[in-house]
């Protein structure tokens, strides 16, 4: 057990990526670190335990990176991915910083592994964890622990005694016992609010009931929304979330990545009224698979259909769930409780619109349909082959945009506009700063290590003055 | 479709983890995975043999339990692995050693102790088996030499035999590769056995007590089965001695023979000592108590060959070396016999698997 009673230089609330980072460089420069982790030991990390990689810039390969990945290629494909909603001036600096943190976050015990199998694209630009992101984060907190952080699980912070933009104690809820605990500096970690299906509901209403959320239940978005109703200036937009198509018979918590499917451009997708409703083949599915969240989200239901026919079937990594499987598409509408007329229907005109082309699901190939609304512009193949196959879709949640606003310190900003005297926040609470919309695969990762460690730095920094 | 609960669980897990594969480099088991697509009763068995049960994809592992998905490969594994010994035993009617496998061992090398020392009194004179004797050929006036070698040489005989063709079926169970097993390939199994690369969790070491690892197996395992090749080479030394250059036993301290079987006792007593200590404090989370007898019963009885082979070197010369030879002697045929039907089998079965691998990743298969 952790002593609350003492004051701590540095408090962090959370316990992934970000504030084990901002713990071990908050204790390295030579503060008394508490970090307060509202999960269970098994659950800890929020989303960090499903990750399985890091994107940092680095000007030559090394053993496990195969080749370089300049710091103006890393903003280009930012700028990209955003789509310009990102803070230059920060996202350069934290592209700067990303570079030591390959060294850095070695020294703290985190081991690398050449490219996992299936994912060859990302083996150039992407660090991948060996063991993935729990194994990283074991070695984080056998780190923090042999340096002496003192780590509390199942301890939510529940309020915030923040005065004048300086916190003064954080109120935590250990079962039934509240508890005042007091410290120089906050360092706030603790993720966004996917898991609080009632906030989400907020902007989506009763469609958040049917989201599926890829983490655990306990990335609920309490210590963000204290932050945001005691002063801190929000950035990103409330509304948005970062939202994938999964199996939608995965859990509704904690599926991770095994509930993936990356399918979707080999086949059609059809909703609940057995009709399709955009571009399966739009682009390269590494580049698309973030926006069929929503898409099905806004499906009726929201739920759809991943169909496809016998010689797609070895294509794609395995999921977790079989395929759903019949002789006929008539029958296999039957399976999923369709209407076989207009499943038919879709699949003949689908199938009537494809032009002959030369199949090659490794290039924006010229299998394509025509006269059809909405086009498959790529990878289109007549489904005929028996047996037909499905999978069932929901969105999966992955994380929220809605963050505090920070300052290249990764100090707080108030709403006022002046800096917080001591609350600092890293990792997804703070990523909206950098990260205003879409996704890059890794990146959450380097917001997490490469602000946290600034934190927890500026953090001990300030609790010395 | 699988024989047992165990292959069944181990398919579904080998499902949830070829979707993942968040540990593909921590060992061999997850890159064979890969390289399949269904796992038939074989495959699976192959995949528990080259598993080390180091503990690191159990840690690593989002899914482990508490989480619903309740992924435990580790302990799953394990558990295939014994059934995977018992599948493939020669004779197939001997296979039920395996189970209850620690009172099977208990009462071999207590009836082959009594055997040797009802043996040597009525071989000899009763007397002699308590006198002090030395010399060469004291072990001898206990009991012939020839008839030791014939009795040992038949045993062995017959562990390797029996031995040989299990692992054959085991590994003609796995079906046809596109290359027969080469120099390279066994040097790269050999290798990865004799160094147990794939007990290091990856490069951090083994999981065995909880979530920190170290390396306290791999080296507890390294000093036993270390001893236990330098005893054999001991053996092998003594017999080109005693054919060969008509040199009879007992030797002095400082001969071959003698200093080998030293080296290697003490490899025996302190191994297996570190690796029941190892056991008794593994995470309950990978807990093997199924296998716990038959475990216990091979780490003992190197222990007790050890131990009696250097209390034999130290009171040879003593009243209690006839005692001391018969409870060694019988120890070592019990051992022998059992050899076929124990935890013995785990290093041959585990080289097969580590020559299949070597050959598969050739393959690309």
């Amino acid at each position: 057990m952790a002593d609350l009673t003492r004051v701590y230089d540095v408090l962090v609330v959370g316990g992934g990526n970000a504030a084990l980072c901002a713990a071990i460089a908050a204790r390295r420069a030579g503060a008394s670190v508490l970090v307060l982790e509202a999960a269970p030991k098994f659950y800890r990390g929020g989303n960090t335990r499903h990750t399985r990689n890091m994107r940092c810039a680095h000007d030559a390969a090394t053993q496990t990176l195969s080749g370089p990945y300049t710091e103006d290629e890393f903003w280009t494909d930012l700028l990209q991915v955003t789509q310009g909603q990102t803070d230059e001036q920060l996202a350069r600096y934290m592209i700067a910083e990303s570079k030591e943190m390959l060294v850095w976050i070695a020294e703290q015990g985190v081991r690398f592994q050449p490219s996992l199998g299936g994912t060859l694209s990302l083996g150039r630009t992407n660090a991948f964890f060996l063991g993935g992101g729990r194994a990283m984060l074991n070695a984080l907190y056998r780190t923090a622990e042999a340096l002496g952080v003192a780590v509390e699980y199942d301890a939510e912070v529940v309020d915030l005694d923040i005065d004048a933009g300086a916190f003064r104690s954080a109120t935590v809820a250990q079962g039934d016992a509240r508890r005042q605990v007091r410290a120089s500096g906050l360092v706030a970690a603790a993720g966004g609010f996917e898991s609080n299906i009632e906030w989400l509901k907020q902007y989506w209403g009763d469609a958040a009931d049917n989201f599926l959320i890829r983490g655990t239940p306990y990335n609920r978005g309490t210590l963000l929304k204290l932050l945001l109703d005691k002063g801190v200036a929000p950035v990103g937009d409330p509304t948005q979330c970062h939202a994938v198509a999964i199996d939608a018979r995965a859990p509704r918590f904690d599926g991770g990545i095994i509930t993936r499917l990356d399918c979707v451009v080999f086949g059609i997708v059809v909703n609940r009224d057995a009709k399709r409703f955009y571009d399966e083949g739009e682009d390269f599915w590494p580049k698309r698979y973030a926006i069929w969240g929503r898409l099905v989200a806004g499906q009726p239901g929201q739920i759809a259909y991943i169909l496809f026919d016998a010689p797609s079937l070895k294509l794609f990594m395995p999921s977790l769930y079989p395929p759903i499987q019949a002789p006929s598409i008539r029958a296999l509408a039957g399976e999923l409780k369709l209407d076989p007329d207009t499943l038919a229907a879709t699949v003949d005109a689908f199938n009537a619109a494809v032009r002959p082309g030369r199949f090659d699901h490794t290039v924006l190939d010229d299998c394509r349909t025509e006269g059809l609304a909405p086009p498959k512009s790529h990878w289109a193949r007549r489904i005929e082959t028996p047996p037909f196959y499905a999978y069932p879709v929901r969105p999966g949640i992955t994380f929220t945009y809605l963050g505090t606003r920070v300052d290249r310190a990764t100090r707080m900003l108030m709403k006022d506009g002046g800096p917080s005297a001591n609350m600092f926040a890293a990792g997804e609470i703070m990523a909206g700063n950098v990260l205003g919309r879409g996704y890059a695969a890794g990146i959450g990762m380097t917001i997490g290590s490469v602000f946290g460690r600034i934190a927890g730095r500026e953090a001990a920094a300030n609790a010395r003055h | 479709m699988h024989a047992t609960s165990a292959l069944a669980e181990a398919d579904r897990l080998m499902t949830v983890c070829n979707s993942c594969r968040y540990c593909e480099g921590l060992c061999a088991v997850f890159p064979a995975m890969e390289m399949r697509t269904a796992f038939a009763d074989a495959d699976l068995h192959y995949l528990a043999n080259l598993c080390h049960g180091c503990g690191a994809c159990f840690h690593d592992c989002q899914f482990a339990p508490p989480h619903e998905f309740d992924v435990n490969v580790p302990k799953v594994l394990a558990e295939l692995r014994a059934q995977s010994y018992q599948a493939h035993a020669w004779p197939a009617a001997l296979s039920g050693l395996f189970e209850r496998n620690g009172l099977v061992v208990a009462l071999a090398a207590a009836l082959s102790v009594a055997g040797f020392a009802a043996g040597f009194v009525a071989w000899s004179d009763p007397a002699a088996l308590f006198a002090a004797t030395s010399g060469p050929g004291a072990f001898y006036r206990l009991m012939p030499h020839n008839a030791m070698a014939l009795l040992f040489g038949a045993a062995f005989l017959y562990a390797i035999v029996a031995t040989a063709m299990s692992v054959r079926r085991f590994w003609r169970s796995l079906g046809p590769l596109e290359s027969a097993a080469d120099f390279p390939a066994l040097r790269q199994a050999a290798k990865d056995a004799g160094r147990l690369r794939y007990l290091d969790g990856g490069g951090v070491g083994c999981f065995n007590d909880d979530d920190r690892p170290d390396d306290r197996r791999r080296h507890y395992h390294h000093l036993t089965f270390y001893g236990f090749l330098l005893c054999f080479a001991a053996t092998c030394v003594a017999t080109v001695y005693h054919y060969g250059l008509g040199r009879i036993a007992p030797y002095p301290w400082y001969d071959l023979p003698v200093v080998l079987g030293t080296l290697g006792g003490i490899g025996l007593v302190a191994g297996p000592i570190g690796l029941y200590l190892a056991k008794a404090r593994r995470d309950p989370a990978l807990d093997d108590s199924p296998r716990f007898g038959m475990d216990i019963a091979f780490l003992a009885m190197l222990f007790l060959t050890g131990l009696t082979g250097l209390l034999l070197l130290a009171l040879r010369a003593t009243p209690a070396m006839g005692t001391l030879l018969a409870l060694h002697l019988g120890l070592v045929f019990a051992l022998f016999l059992t050899l076929p039907y124990g935890k013995f089998v785990h290093g041959i079965y585990r080289f097969a698997a580590l020559l299949r691998y070597a050959l598969e990743r050739r393959a690309g298969f």
